[in-house]
């Protein structure tokens, strides 16, 4: 008998191979984002891939799915699921709009949010205490909320005629930059400290990593599953609202499938769809990295059809070698 | 197998190994973790190779380099984590990937339960086999196991902690089935960490210590303390007998439970516990032992009764709570309920003094950090750095994280249920001693453990319950020995 080359490794250099590795699929997105940025920089120059206001452009398109992916990579890597954000963000562009209209700016962001706190109540009890799977309640929810919104309004645009509040939520800027751009920066830096740097954050990750052994551990871990479903509806409203003030209406279809988009962007941050592991800084890269691929398709002037399906041989792709054994 | 050599690297593992197994004889193979049994048995089974060495099975010499060579060449594997597909039959799991096919190519149902009816029947137990392997017990899957092993023709089996999982009852079922294995011609290799199994059920026993074998006799020639002395080198001084410490009962009792009843089988029990006493618990699988500890833990809600630490009534609803009112619970499942085994050590150790080292919302790094590092460094988790992924600790190792993190909760009453379950001889006696000293230092100690010669080292009084209730209470000076124990749980 002879050593073969397929001999496993002895106990200690496995250990370090898995941990080199892991620390290379770690960065994945971050190569993956250069990646893909240089190969539209090279082909698409002539299309004006990389001037400024075209990058601003991306960033616009992309801010909303960032800003909810944050909050949506505390529900994934608690082992849970929110399939609502999409439409929830739509309800909420309209309520606000009718908000706006009805009592001014205040009234407008209190409905908005409103909507937010409301759904997020529905998902976050249904699904902790009457331990309905998220999966299903918020597949529900997708439908309740879409629904509604189209319900109230008649299925017709809520125009929002308040500078104010169009340039508060993601129209305006400060000197050169977007409102938008703030939003996503505020809501990632708050993001990173509570999932890495607080105890809330270490709860959520042993809530998904194993529930049991949290119970055990003394985790209230029904409150965290409530709260993240919470928080993500919360963010939803908001970013229905950035919708809203971008293009200065209320309407049901803003946000429409956002949420596939949210949940890819999530993964392919590096979140573990099982729980346990969470990225919020690289679900917003995963979510830019959408936001380029969409455009520079855009740009090399393939038709929708064609775009839907280089995109989703990406997501493909890019999960499947961010994938952990 | 003659002279076995491996080496990983430079690390050699393995330095001529002999191991033989007669037919019709139980060999155990004993060792610490990382003795180099697995690696031999690996070898035996064709997941990893030799570097030198020959096997040979009834006197002809093989080449196993492939699981499918091991099993061509006879030898049977049972796994520790059971390799079945819970959703089919019996009969389907016996025959999986190898079903028999009939005139027209299609599998033919009948005849695989044909053979697993009549494989079984050489067991001399009944069985179903078109159950589903899901609605069975656990003993039953490993039953499943060893007819699909036998029904591959194996002449030799590997039982690797095959009672890990299993009850009293049920390891009575598979001991009189590896008898009737044995009178078949089957030779048995058994590895175990329990020291009255290795006893009860092998002819031979062969030690191994860094890579090689240092002992290999038949088991009446070898006493229990030899046995431990040459599995980790050194003796166990007084490890296994027991030290009166006069618990001062005077006082004011640490816990006090009053006529406690839940839902989850628990009815009317009242005892309690003395500052620094140790309290036994005793009974048969199913006797209630785990579910007074989870209800004293707040998992399992309380239908009726009072809880009193140090004479003040307290609330115990929920886990919170328990450890508010000075409960540490080290659960019976390390793997489900004990660790997150895909998060670091440093995460699994801070899990329930999240709190502890929060400032404002933030956690402490610094401190936090710095705890790590005297955990691990006092509670001597070998081979551990903070950020390691638990799950690449031995068992006993991933034992010393959750004791060292419930200790370090500063609990009045620390329950420990199974504490040794699946960890080597070495950390058992070092898991003692810990019990010990917590006694030592006044805390107070509720000890669950199968394995009476544990229990009766440490444990002041003991316990037994029966069917939820409290059959009696025992003082330690009242136990002759582990039999007149054994006879009290049983109820004769």
């Amino acid at each position: 008998m002879s050593t073969s080359t397929s001999t496993p490794a002895p106990a200690q250099a496995d250990t370090a191979a898995r941990k080199s590795s892991v620390d290379w699929r770690n960065y994945i997105i971050y190569i993956g984002l250069v990646l893909v940025y240089g190969i539209c920089v090279i082909f698409l120059n002539d299309s004006g891939f990389a001037t400024v206001e075209n990058l601003l452009n991306i960033f616009r398109q992309t801010a909303m799915i960032a800003f909810m992916a944050v909050a949506v990579t505390f529900v994934i890597a608690s082992a849970e699921i929110d399939l609502s954000v999409g439409a929830v963000a739509g309800l909420a562009s309209v309520t606000a709009a009718m908000g706006v209209a009805a009592g001014g700016p205040v009234t407008g962001t209190l409905a908005g949010i409103g909507t937010g706190v409301l759904v997020g109540l529905v998902n976050g009890s249904l699904v902790a205490f009457a331990r309905i799977p998220s999966f299903l309640v918020t597949l529900g929810m997708m439908g309740i909320a879409l629904g509604v919104a189209m319900w109230i309004t008649g299925s017709a645009p809520q125009p929002i005629l308040s500078p104010g509040f169009n340039a508060f939520f993601g129209g305006g800027s400060i000197g050169p930059i977007p409102a938008l751009l703030i939003w996503v920066v505020i809501a990632t830096i708050i993001g990173a400290i509570v999932m890495h740097r607080t105890a809330y954050g270490r709860r959520v990750l042993a809530t998904g990593g194993n529930e049991q052994a949290a119970i055990y551990s003394g985790v209230r871990t029904r409150r965290i599953i409530f709260s993240v479903l919470m928080a993500s509806a919360v963010a939803a409203s908001i970013a229905g609202m950035l919708y809203a003030g971008r293009l200065e209406s209320g309407r049901y279809q803003w946000g429409s499938g956002d949420e596939l988009s949210v949940i890819a962007a999530v993964i392919l941050g590096g979140t573990s769809l099982f729980g346990g592991r969470g990225a919020v800084v690289g679900s917003v890269i995963g979510a830019l990295l959408i936001g380029v691929i969409n455009n520079g398709l855009v740009l090399a002037g393939l038709d929708t059809s064609q775009q839907n399906i280089v995109r989703g041989v990406i997501i493909i792709l890019a999960v499947a070698l961010a994938r952990r054994k | 197998m003659q002279g076995i050599e491996k080496a990983f690297g430079v690390n050699r593992v393995l330095q001529g190994v002999n191991f033989e197994v007669l037919a019709g004889e139980v060999h155990t193979l004993a060792g610490e973790n990382g003795a180099g049994k697995s690696t031999l048995m690996k070898i035996l089974q064709g997941v990893y190779s030799a570097d030198a060495g020959e096997i040979a099975v009834d006197g002809h010499p093989v080449t196993i380099n492939s699981p499918i060579a091991a099993r061509e060449a006879g030898v049977g594997m049972v796994f520790q984590e059971f390799s079945l597909v819970p959703t089919l039959s019996v009969a389907q799991n016996v025959f999986l990937n190898r079903e028999p096919r009939n005139a027209l190519g299609l599998i033919d149902e009948e005849a695989m339960e044909r053979e697993t009816e009549k494989i079984f029947e050489t067991f001399e137990l009944p069985i179903n086999p078109k159950a589903s392997v899901d609605r069975l017990s656990t003993a039953y899957w490993q039953l499943t196991e060893i007819a699909k092993a036998i029904s591959q023709n194996a002449r030799v089996l590997i039982l690797d902690e095959p009672t890990a999982s299993l009850s009293k009852k049920e390891s009575e079922i598979l001991f009189a089935l590896i008898k009737r294995l044995t009178s078949q011609g089957i030779g048995i290799v058994y590895i175990s960490h329990r020291m009255e199994e290795i006893y009860r059920v092998t002819d031979r026993i062969t030690v191994m210590r860094d890579g090689a074998v240092v002992l290999t006799d038949h088991a009446t020639n070898i006493t229990p303390e030899d046995l431990v002395e040459a599995i980790i080198g050194r003796r166990l001084e007084n490890a296994l007998t027991y030290e009166t410490h006069g618990v001062d009962r005077s006082g004011t009792p640490r816990l006090e439970v009053k006529g406690l009843s839940t839902d989850h089988g628990l009815e009317d029990i009242s005892f309690t516990v003395h500052p620094g006493e140790v309290l036994g618990l005793a009974g048969l699988m199913g006797s209630g032992r785990t579910e007074l500890a989870r209800a004293l833990f707040g998992i399992d809600k309380h239908r009726s009764g009072e809880i009193l630490v140090d004479g003040e009534p307290v609330s115990v609803t929920t886990p919170v709570s328990a450890m508010e009112a000075g409960f540490a619970l080290v659960p019976e499942d390390r793997r489900e309920q004990g660790l997150v085994l895909s998060h670091s050590i440093r995460d699994n150790l801070l899990l329930p003094l999240l709190g502890r080292f929060s400032r404002g919302p933030l956690m402490d790094e610094r401190r936090s950090r710095q705890f790590v590092t005297e955990v691990l460094k006092k509670f001597e988790v070998k081979g551990a750095t903070p950020n390691l992924e638990i799950r690449l600790l031995s068992g006993g190792n991933q034992q010393k994280v959750v004791l060292g993190r419930w200790v370090s909760t500063e609990p009045k009453i620390l329950i420990l249920d199974e504490p040794t379950a699946g960890i080597d001889i070495g950390t058992k006696g070092e898991v003692i001693e810990l019990i010990r000293e917590l006694s030592r230092t006044g805390t107070s100690v509720v000890l669950i453990s199968s394995e009476l010669t544990e229990l009766l080292a440490v444990s002041d009084r003991i316990l037994v319950l029966r069917k939820g209730r409290l059959q009696s209470t025992l003082d330690r000076s009242e136990i002759e020995d582990e039999e007149s124990l054994q006879l009290t749980i049983q109820g004769v």
